[in-house]
């Protein structure tokens, strides 16, 4: 059943320096039980489209549709998107130290979140805190509820972070790197927490991340983004063993790989596009292998559209040694 | 056998306490060997000693206890005049380019800081800055800029060509790649093993990402609280991991291959890693590992020559086969 619908987005920022279009028409959606993976480096509208998901970009000029369990979200009122984010749908950041306030206590800042949304008592807002925190794996919730951000070690408090996010049971959580702060050892109790959390409340998970093994371990469904642009969504498998895309395809050759030896790197040449003065045609195409090799008309004349390769499998590439 | 490039032996860095109290061990009686023309990766998570550690083997940080012998001569007690002539081929590259860039002088000022240091006349200072910054993959072009007209990847190549400037024997890299962009990484990966090839510079390579670690290292130490709980060649360390430490973080780095992901298995590791303010007694690592016995929590394990071949070393009661 499909939770959130997203077609044509875009963002646009005005800068002194000129328009920063960050996202340039979007499509996807996420399903209940299902965890999306947006993957991409910095630069690529990863972080922005989720933000303009949630409603959270002042400024921006934002565009197209997105529809969450069926209501439009863009246009909507501030007031409307409000009563609906942090309680159908949360947010959990990267860095849980600048995202929790250091003034109050982890169980009033997750209890505030319950009373506002749900008008419940002080005492019943404070029983659901420690009642998640508990979900979350929090040793000893009552206790812990009662103690600021900065007692809790780091992969404590991105558990609690996700706790704040669950409190008002969502159905949508955009979750940007929220490992990528954490040691390898805690990530991987982080993650498993929210593949549990998937599989038992039926949670959407949008997954935000540059590491493709995030990726693979988490994600069903995978959206790669390049320069503001979707340039290939597939599900996970298909993505990882027959990717598409000579910038997916560029990205998994230049990964050292733990579970192979050491051949040597294939590097992508260059460096993301700026977004202020973006190349033209396909944003990919100064980088590409394909076109340094044969470059084409078609990559330098218009930014090539997401289209089917396969069941369930677009890709963004016009050139004709890759559409076959 | 010949002496290694470097010899480091019970080295140690206890930071003061902030009020009373023993002080923090961050470091704690290391003993390894870097030799000439090898990669050394240095592994652990937050709070190990990795940073540490590399910051002591050039003396950047002051060692509270061992010794660091570099081409022969204990370096942990010279003076920083002393050092000065030893510093030419001892060198340090930093997580964070932006940062250990000046971002008032050019990159020419930049590059032939060390040059100047090393009291190289100013032609051939000129002269060997447009060399390096060609070694690096850049331009000569790029020579009157500033650090902020680059890109990260492209100021890590100016650290890289900073640091090899005087044509040094040992580069420390701290995290040289971490802060970059997946598709950058592996550029800056190609480059030190090319500079490797071609200069037969050593590096001790200093990185929390295994599988970056794996590529580029020829011997693997993995350190846990300030120990080293494993050492040895990097296939042996990689493939048959020693120290339930070891096993349990290879197994928790995500591979980028989802069908795999499915059927690994893996060892999830209670809790946090403890604070090296107030270490676990017996093997620190005692409290998280699945194996642990009465022994562990009372008698640190010594660093010692594993079973079967090789020159593994293992701390642990309990050493996998």
């Amino acid at each position: 059943m499909t939770l959130l619908e997203v077609r044509d987005l875009a963002v646009e920022f005005n800068t002194p320096d000129g328009v920063v279009k960050a996202v340039k028409g979007v499509d996807f959606s996420v399903d209940r039980g299902q965890v999306l993976g947006l993957v991409g480096e910095s630069g690529s509208g990863k972080s922005v489209t989720s933000l303009a998901v949630m409603g959270l970009h002042r400024g921006a000029k934002v565009t197209g549709s997105v529809k969450f369990d069926g209501t439009e979200l863009i246009g909507a009122a501030p007031e409307a998107v409000r009563k609906l984010r942090g309680r159908r749908m949360a947010m959990v950041f990267q860095d849980a130290l600048t995202s929790l306030h250091p003034y109050f206590t982890v169980g009033d800042q997750i209890a505030e979140a319950h009373r506002e949304h749900f008008g419940s008592s002080r005492k019943t807002a404070w029983a659901r805190a420690v009642e998640v925190l508990g979900d979350v794996g929090i040793p000893e919730p009552a206790r812990r509820a009662g103690e600021y951000p900065h007692q809790f070690s780091g992969g404590m408090r991105q558990r609690a972070m996700i706790a704040l996010a669950l409190a008002c049971e969502p159905d949508l959580v955009i979750a940007d790197e929220p490992t990528t702060a954490l040691d390898v050892t805690v990530q991987a109790q982080v993650l498993d927490l929210l593949v549990k959390l998937k599989d038992d409340r039926g949670l959407g998970i949008i997954m935000i991340t540059h590491d493709l093994g995030v990726i693979a371990r988490i994600a069903d469904e995978v959206l790669v983004m390049y320069g503001g642009s979707a340039v290939e969504q597939a599900g996970a498998d298909t993505l990882f063993t027959a990717p598409r895309h000579p910038y997916t395809r560029g990205l998994l050759d230049s990964l050292p790989r733990l579970d192979s030896a050491g051949e040597e790197l294939h590097a992508i040449p260059g460096s993301p596009p700026s977004l202020l003065a973006p190349p033209p045609g396909c944003a990919f195409h100064p980088r590409c292998a394909v076109y340094a090799t044969t470059p084409h008309q078609g990559c330098t004349a218009q930014r090539p559209p997401l289209v089917a390769v396969a069941t369930a499998h677009r890709s963004a590439c016009s050139h004709p040694e890759v559409t076959g | 056998m010949t002496t290694p490039l470097m010899q480091v032996s019970g080295l140690g860095m206890t930071y003061p306490a902030r009020r009373r109290g023993a002080g923090i061990k961050a470091v704690d009686g290391l003993d390894f060997e870097v030799r000439a023309g090898e990669t050394l990766g240095l592994v652990g998570e937050s709070g190990c000693g990795k940073s540490t550690t590399g910051r002591m083997l050039v003396r950047l940080l002051d060692p509270t206890a061992g010794q660091v012998r570099f081409q022969g001569q204990d370096i942990s007690t010279l003076s920083q005049r002393e050092l000065r002539p030893l510093r030419a081929k001892l060198q340090i590259i930093f997580q964070d380019p932006f940062a250990s860039l000046n971002p008032r002088q050019t990159v020419q000022q930049i590059i032939s800081a060390p040059l100047r240091a090393q009291g190289l006349p100013k032609e051939q200072q000129v002269k060997e800055v447009r060399e390096l910054i060609q070694l690096v993959g850049l331009a000569p072009e790029h020579l009157e800029r500033y650090p902020h007209q680059f890109s990260g990847g492209q100021a890590q190549r100016i650290g890289i060509a900073r640091a090899l400037a005087t044509r040094p024997a040992l580069v420390v890299a701290d995290e040289p790649v971490s802060a970059l962009d997946v598709s950058i990484q592996a550029q800056i990966v190609g480059l030190l093993e090319r500079l490797q090839r071609e200069l037969g510079v050593a590096y001790v390579f200093i990185a929390h990402d295994l599988a970056v670690v794996k590529h580029i290292s020829h011997r693997v130490a993995v350190m846990y609280l300030g120990r080293i709980v494993e050492i040895g060649d990097k296939e042996q360390v990689y493939a048959n991991p020693a120290h339930p430490y070891t096993k349990a973080l290879l197994s928790a780095v995500p591979l980028p291959d989802p069908a795999a992901e499915r059927q690994r298995e893996r060892i999830v590791l209670l809790g946090d890693p403890p604070s090296p303010a107030n270490p676990p007694s017996g093997c620190t690592f005692h409290p998280r590992c699945p194996k642990a016995r009465e022994i562990c929590r009372s008698e640190p394990p010594l660093l010692r020559l594993g079973s079967g071949s090789g020159e593994r070393q293992v701390a642990c009661h309990f050493p996998e086969d």
